[in-house]
């Protein structure tokens, strides 16, 4: 009965061994220091496979040629070679067996992206050639008109 | 009774104590991990690098951006976004970015506004995405350790360690964080980094038709970004953070928040 | 929009001129919320020690009832920010994996550090209480018996009530108490320390901020405290009128007594804020043309006529006035209260009503309605689930611990 004044530290102390017993089965077993130091490199070392692991979405034009050889030279050929094929028809993943056919945008935005006329000086978006959206053919899909991967054609 | 008083400081001292020092936190100072640290652990360091003169704020990158990245194309947040600023004649600065510039800057109109052309003195494109600081003020704050730096000189976030508490996202300065819609945890640019690492650019830099966007190693004194940014006159946003910034700006404006 | 698309933070927030897509009010009214009742616990257990440290006999009856009630309070600091993280389940990882350079990762330990001190000031307290009453209540049927199995365990098998231990209790509960108030102010004045380490917002940081948030915190503990034994004691005078005459309601003197402490630590908090603006207005950094036009313009009555008039002079004033009555301290605490709330709104909402850009602005707007979880939690409901569970609390801890028997 002498010191039953040390009964609540029995208590503390079993709680924080509860809490490294959790601990020791909760944290992930490549938590650590990883980094340059602990401020800025304190972590589960996995977490950086897990972003790794992520799916490329966009592959790029560089492929597409092989099954679209006539869009691919249309497109080199005009002043649009510099757009990426999938900035108009979206990521093409594995294309094509998933997904078997990629979205075609006959938007007027698509096109409006670059075109609609802003007289901005200091910036190259003044230098694109340039319509009024409202004056140009409103309402039709410039598609009609203009070729979209090589609008010189 | 002059036992009991010191058992109970002990008890108070060893309670916080313990509590306080989980053993991880002795693993810094261990010679090889200090060694590490201060040989800096790898050869490459990703830089971005953009040139403001160059974007026309079609909005390509926040697309491709937010599809390779899974982020909920209609949600208003996103990872990069395009600002316009609209200087007029009166000093005044109109800055916008509707949906972050995900679908392009196809009005003259500036939120609201609709300014005359001949009112306007300059007026350009800002592309922002994460600074991947040397000092992110994003980490130090992560109670957690689930966001971090990799030896790359990326900041991740650990998905499944996030609490999902905010603090990163109130402590950037640059507004890049944000929670995401669906994974609940923050979330932000991570340059791609499934992307880089496999050797191909990231997906805006990809996208960006006229190349206002780069990557690179700058650790590589060959690396063209590398060098565009050791021999060009190139700035960084709000560097008085002191998080050491390394996304790069060609033509910055003082106007530029 | 779908359910899939709920962007947290959209729902509450409305922008203004330039906002960064991504800023939102993130941190809303349950991070209101968080530092206004830690600052309760804090203030609730500083004016309980004032009497078992200080040995301030003044508020002797005080004194036990603000130590249970802050107990009561700690469950309650911990609420709002389980409510407001977006992984709940994941709450205990600032525990397992704490990031030290982080101001919120040694919240939990600090926490169970203060947590322990109070429980085990408590069961100091009570001690000789729990041996008494599993003395009483032998064999006196079930009810009593479970009470009485309660106790049991609560005593920890220390059944020893001998003066000389029950001495001990006595310096136990001390020396607790001793360490117990730089615990207390550390827990509060590391919440100030959260906001005013951030150093993106111009509206957080200052290294004012953590003597700031304890010196309301005191202030709202303070006021709490006298406030809820008010209500209790006039209560318990109500409902036994004419029985018996040992309950003679809340006494004046006891009020006056109190309040002095409070007016103490108002002051400094007002000084200190007053100082925190003027010196913001005077140094005029790049942020101060946005701060300004928040704080004179679009906060104007959030700060200056609640926060500072209704909550800070007027009270001040009431309190002053000579012949203080009992009703004249409930309207002047409750007004206390109300201010220090105002001052946790105006620094959370406050400190993300501007852009990070400096060029806009946002908005707050509370969800009151809640049409899923999130704007519950983060709206109305949640405020008032945080605010109405202490007094549950108190309630049910209090038939255990009676802590309102005037000695
Ligand atoms: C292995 C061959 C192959 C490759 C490589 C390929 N595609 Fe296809 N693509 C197809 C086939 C097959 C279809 C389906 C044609 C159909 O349904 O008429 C298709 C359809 C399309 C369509 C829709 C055409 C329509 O009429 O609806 C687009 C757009 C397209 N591909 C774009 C691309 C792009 C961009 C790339 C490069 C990233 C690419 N494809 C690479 C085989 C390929
Ligand atoms: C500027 C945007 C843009 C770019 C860049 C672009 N396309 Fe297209 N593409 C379109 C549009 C719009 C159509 C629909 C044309 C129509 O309806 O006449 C289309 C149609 C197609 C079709 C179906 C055509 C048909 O008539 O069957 C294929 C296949 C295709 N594109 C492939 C490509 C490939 C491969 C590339 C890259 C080399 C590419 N596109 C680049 C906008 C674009
Ligand atoms: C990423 C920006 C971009 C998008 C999107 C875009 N274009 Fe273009 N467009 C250009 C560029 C760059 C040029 C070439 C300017 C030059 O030659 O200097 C151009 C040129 C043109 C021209 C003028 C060709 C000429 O005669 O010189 C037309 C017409 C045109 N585009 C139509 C379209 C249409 C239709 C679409 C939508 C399917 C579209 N563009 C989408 C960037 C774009
Ligand atoms: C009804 C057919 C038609 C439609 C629809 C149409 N255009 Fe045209 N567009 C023309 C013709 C014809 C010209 C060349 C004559 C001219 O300069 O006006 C032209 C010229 C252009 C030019 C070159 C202007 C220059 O200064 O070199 C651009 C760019 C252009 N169009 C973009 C678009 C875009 C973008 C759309 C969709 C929003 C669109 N057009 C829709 C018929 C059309």
């Amino acid at each position: 009965m002498k010191n039953h004044v040390l009964r609540p530290l029995w208590v503390a102390i079993a709680f924080v061994a509860l809490i490294f017993l959790v601990r020791h089965f909760m944290v992930p077993k490549d938590f650590g220091i990883h980094g340059r130091n602990f401020t800025y490199g304190f972590y589960r070392l996995g977490a950086i496979d897990d972003w790794k692991a992520i799916p490329v979405k966009y592959r790029g034009m560089a492929g597409c040629g092989e099954c679209h050889e006539d869009k691919v030279a249309e497109h080199q050929k005009g002043p649009h070679h510099i757009i990426q094929c999938e900035n108009c028809h979206g990521p093409a993943l594995a294309h094509p067996d998933k997904p078997e056919t990629l979205p075609i945008d006959r938007d007027r935005g698509l096109c409006l992206r670059c075109h609609a006329g802003l007289p901005y000086p200091t910036s190259q978006r003044a230098n694109l050639p340039a319509i009024d959206p409202d004056k140009h053919n409103p309402g039709a899909p410039c598609v009609e008109c203009h070729n979209p991967h090589n609008p010189e054609m | 009774m002059s036992c009991s008083r010191r058992d109970l400081l002990k008890k108070a001292m060893c309670g916080a104590v313990a509590a306080s020092l989980p053993l991880t936190m002795f693993r810094f100072l261990s010679p090889a991990q200090a060694q590490a640290a201060v040989a800096g652990s790898g050869k490459v360091r990703w830089g971005f690098l953009v040139d403001t003169r160059k974007c026309v704020g079609c909005g390509f990158c926040v697309k491709a951006c937010k599809m390779e990245n899974e982020v909920p194309y209609d949600a208003p947040v996103t990872r990069t976004w395009v600002e316009r600023y609209v200087v007029t004649r009166d000093g005044k600065t109109h800055i916008d970015s509707p949906l972050g510039g995900r679908d392009g800057f196809v009005s003259q109109k500036v939120g609201e506004e609709t300014i005359p052309p001949e009112e306007i003195t300059k007026a350009f494109f800002v592309p922002k995405l994460c600074n991947q600081c040397d000092n992110p003020a994003c980490v130090q704050v992560c109670p957690v350790g689930a966001t971090f730096q990799t030896n790359d000189g990326v900041v991740l976030i650990d998905r499944t360690w996030c609490i999902g508490c905010g603090y990163c996202i109130m402590a950037c300065p640059y507004g890049v964080r944000f929670f995401h819609p669906i994974y609940k945890v923050a979330e932000k640019c991570t340059f791609c980094y499934h992307r880089i690492s496999k050797g191909m650019v990231t997906a805006c830099v990809q996208a960006c038709p006229f190349g206002a966007r780069r990557i690179g190693n700058l650790k590589d004194p060959n690396d063209p970004v590398t060098r565009a940014i050791m021999t060009e006159r190139v700035a960084v946003l709000k560097d008085e953070y002191g998080t050491k910034p390394q996304v790069f700006y060609i033509g910055l404006d003082s106007n530029v928040r | 929009m779908t359910h899939e698309l709920f962007v947290h933070g959209a729902e509450w927030t409305v922008k203004e001129f330039f906002v960064y897509p991504n800023e939102f009010i993130y941190w809303s009214i349950q991070i209101v919320l968080y530092p206004y009742m830690t600052g309760l616990v804090a203030g609730a257990f500083v004016l309980s020690s004032l009497y078992h440290v200080f040995g301030q006999q003044d508020i002797k009856d005080m004194a036990r009832f603000s130590l249970v009630f802050s107990l009561a309070l700690l469950p309650v600091a911990t609420m709002p920010l389980l409510m407001h993280l977006q992984q709940p389940l994941r709450a205990g990882n600032p525990l397992f994996t704490p990031h030290f350079t982080s101001a919120i990762a040694a919240f939990g330990i600090v926490f169970s550090t203060y947590a322990l001190i109070v429980m085990s000031e408590i069961w100091f307290v009570y001690r000789k209480y729990f041996v008494e009453q599993i003395e009483a209540l032998k064999g006196k049927g079930a009810v009593a018996g479970a009470k009485r199995a309660l106790y049991r365990v609560l005593a920890m098998g220390a059944l020893d009530v001998s003066d000389e231990a029950v001495a001990k209790d006595k310096k136990a509960v001390k020396i607790l108490a001793g360490i117990g108030i730089p615990v207390a102010c550390f827990l509060h004045g590391y919440a100030g320390f959260i906001f005013g380490s951030v150093k993106a917002n111009a509206l957080w940081m200052s290294p004012l901020m953590p003597v700031i948030f304890i010196m309301s915190a005191v202030v709202s503990g303070i006021a709490l405290c006298m406030l809820t034994y008010i209500v209790i004691m006039e209560w318990s005078k109500l409902r036994h009128k004419g029985e018996a005459a040992e309950i003679g309601g809340a006494e004046i003197d006891l009020i006056t007594k109190t309040s002095r402490y409070l007016l103490g630590f108002l002051i400094a908090a007002i000084t200190l804020e007053i100082l925190d603006l003027i010196f913001r207005g005077y140094t005029a950094m790049k942020s101060w043309d946005i701060l300004r036009s928040v704080m004179y313009g679009k906060d104007f009555v959030n700060i200056f006529v609640l926060q500072y008039g209704c909550g800070n002079l007027v009270p001040f004033i009431l309190l002053l006035m000579p012949r203080l009555t009992i009703r004249r301290a409930v309207v002047a605490l409750v007004l206390v209260l109300f201010g220090v709330f105002m001052m946790r709104w105006n620094v959370v909402i406050g400190g993300q009503a501007f852009s990070l850009s400096f060029a806009g602005y946002m908005h707050y707007h509370l969800p009151v309605i809640p049409h899923n979880v999130e704007t519950f939690k983060e709206g109305l409901g949640g405020a008032l689930l945080v605010g109405i569970t202490p007094f549950v609390l108190f309630w049910g801890i209090n038939k255990v611990l009676p802590s309102l028997k005037t000695s």
